[in-house]
């Protein structure tokens, strides 16, 4: 059996962390993998938290359940640290990557004793940048792929550049800002 | 050559219902369906497909249109899901009767109550009777394949009835994952045009449905009906070889994964198999000789067959997502037992498990729970209890 790579995304209704999974998973289909993209319903509601899963495999992949011991965890909002036991199970060979304007050493000890590696990125200051406005998913995609190194680099970036233009199809000027928002996260993530 | 392709269980259905581009789509939305007709509205909007698209004020009603478009001679299908199909009963078993092959799209949620929106099979298997042909699937790719069957197999002149095509509803529906999709004229050729022999606007051939039918002949059309259900087995079979000859993907009546030399065997429906493939694989690397049967047809429920494969292990769980309170196992147990016993099938013990009810989420480590009571019976011969729950909190 191949290895197979399993994320969950910690974030607030309405922040789009259930899209960034679904990015993610589109970006590892993109480059030939097997992948699931997963949300956890719950009763929905704008702010309150939620749960989404990929896993990315070189293989089929057959199982069909959340996961509950993760290699990597995305934080797309900080505030839920204080209130969702982001780290369960999260494995220590692995890492945990926070959207925050704070420094892995200081959000440390918020996680528990978490032992493994802790990762953060300041989305939201790159969001405004090159996007004008606060979407932290773009900037997240390009951390976690940088932090997990599921997939290659170049090749994802130069495959988001063919996506944004599909998916953005009526609004060609965002592109380059959401090409702009992935490299910078790529560059700016800290704890590596 | 296949498109290479990534989406949700629903899109799944919705894009083989765009290249079905059926005559009516009749719908009513409910969770965790209602993607299904919302992806085909889209459809229908951009002028992809020229089907008649009924919004209708119910399910209810969507199944009435769909039956009225049917005996038309149109080709009719529909989507629901839990309180949508239980709003629909007494319409399904007035479709089936009159042999009007409708196509649904069943994913799966547990009807209420508890109100509850998530995934269990309590709705499709209270419509067991109701003489629909049931196809059940495991992922996104099977639902989208069982799809494409669905209209072949219910117009069969053999059979002429309607089928439903079930999948569960968020963990396959609202899941991405990779998929090979048929390309559109390879379907078009495949699914054929449908040329009922009897319709109500054939001016020339005049006919009624649903007429008042009492003690002189209800009985031989009840017989026939049972009899056209007989037949569906084998043009499901048929059918899915023509299928496998086009995509190479090979479909029987159910799966048989890694059960040559097993001793022991879970049977379980739709999403869960696939949890239950990825314990078999670590537990084989552990050199313990486990396999899963997975039922793909319920309805007709394939006696012979099934009977047959399961003869040769030592234990057995039937695994239910679905409680029939009745303090003597689920339907699928029921079912499966019932069977062995009419075969004369007395080798396996034979246990139930209840799982999974109203979307409690099954982990790999469940079925692990499973295949350690299975191998323990196999080693003892002794059954400690027949009906069992699992992941519940007692």
């Amino acid at each position: 059996m191949g290895k197979v790579v399993e994320i969950r995304w910690h974030g607030r209704g309405g922040q789009g962390a259930k899209t960034a999974s679904l990015l993610l998973a589109d970006a590892a289909f993109n480059t030939g993998k097997y992948i699931q993209g997963f949300p956890e319903y719950g009763p929905e509601r704008m702010g309150a938290p939620i749960t989404a899963y990929n896993r990315i495999s070189d293989e089929r992949l057959t199982i069909h359940s959340n996961i509950y011991e993760p290699d990597y965890v995305v934080v797309v909002d900080d505030t839920l640290i204080a209130t969702v036991d982001v780290t369960a199970g999260l494995k220590e060979d692995g890492a945990i990557i926070v959207n925050t304007t704070k420094t892995p050493d200081e959000v440390k000890p918020f996680l528990k004793g978490y032992k493994g590696k802790v990762c953060t990125i300041d989305a939201r200051t790159i969001s405004v940048d090159t996007l004008g406005k606060y979407f932290p998913n773009t900037p997240m995609l390009g951390a976690v792929v940088k932090v997990s190194g599921v997939m290659d680099e170049k090749t994802f970036l130069n495959d988001m550049v063919e996506s944004f233009k599909h998916k953005f199809a009526k609004k060609p000027e965002v592109v380059e800002g959401n090409i702009k928002a992935l490299e910078r996260s790529m560059q700016e993530v800290k704890g590596i | 050559m296949a498109i290479r392709e990534r989406m949700s269980g629903n899109e799944a259905m919705a894009v083989a219902m765009k290249q079905i581009n059926p005559d009516v789509v009749a719908a009513f939305p409910i969770t965790p369906s209602t993607e299904v007709p919302q992806y085909f509205s889209n459809f229908v909007a951009d002028g992809v497909v020229d089907t008649e698209f009924v919004a209708v004020e119910s399910e209810h009603s969507a199944m009435s249109a769909c039956v009225g478009a049917q005996a038309a001679g149109g080709r009719a299908m529909t989507a629901t899901s839990a309180n949508g199909l239980a709003l629909m009963w007494e319409i399904l078993y007035i479709a089936a009767c009159s042999r009007l092959p409708i196509v649904m799209a069943c994913v799966n949620r547990t009807l209420s109550g508890p109100l509850n929106i998530h995934n269990d099979h309590s709705d499709s298997m209270g419509a067991r009777d109701s003489g629909w042909v049931q196809l059940y699937s495991e992922n996104n790719q099977e639902a989208y394949d069982n799809m494409l069957m669905a209209n072949r197999i219910g117009e069969h002149p053999d059979v002429m009835l309607p089928v439903m095509v079930c999948q569960d509803g968020f963990i396959t529906s609202h899941a991405i994952e990779n998929i090979e999709l048929v390309e559109d004229d390879k379907v078009k050729a495949f699914v054929g045009e449908y040329n009922p022999k009897d319709y109500l606007l054939n001016k020339a051939n005049p006919i009624s449905v649903g007429p008042l039918d009492l003690q002189a002949h209800c009985f031989e059309h009840k017989r026939q009906q049972a009899e056209a259900m007989k037949n569906a087995k084998k043009v499901i079979l048929e059918v899915s070889e023509e299928f496998a000859k086009m995509t190479g993907r090979k479909y029987g009546l159910f799966e048989e994964y890694k059960t040559e030399d097993a001793e022991v065997a879970v049977v379980i429906l739709n999403s869960t198999a696939g949890t239950a493939k990825y314990v078999i694989d670590q537990y084989r690397a552990e050199g313990k000789k486990i396999g899963l049967i997975k039922p793909r047809v319920f309805r007709p429920f394939p006696v012979d067959e099934l009977t047959a494969a399961l003869s040769k292990f030592k234990a057995v769980a039937v695994m239910d997502k679905a409680d029939s309170f009745n303090d003597a196992g689920g339907p699928l147990f029921t079912e499966v037992t019932s069977a062995m016993f009419a075969k004369g099938v007395f080798g396996p013990k034979v246990i139930n498990y209840i799982y999974g009810l109203g979307g409690r989420d099954v982990r790999s480590t469940d079925i692990e729970v499973v295949f350690n009571e299975l191998l323990k019976i196999a080693e003892t011969g002794t059954v400690e209890s027949v009906y069992n729950y699992l992941g519940v909190r007692e």
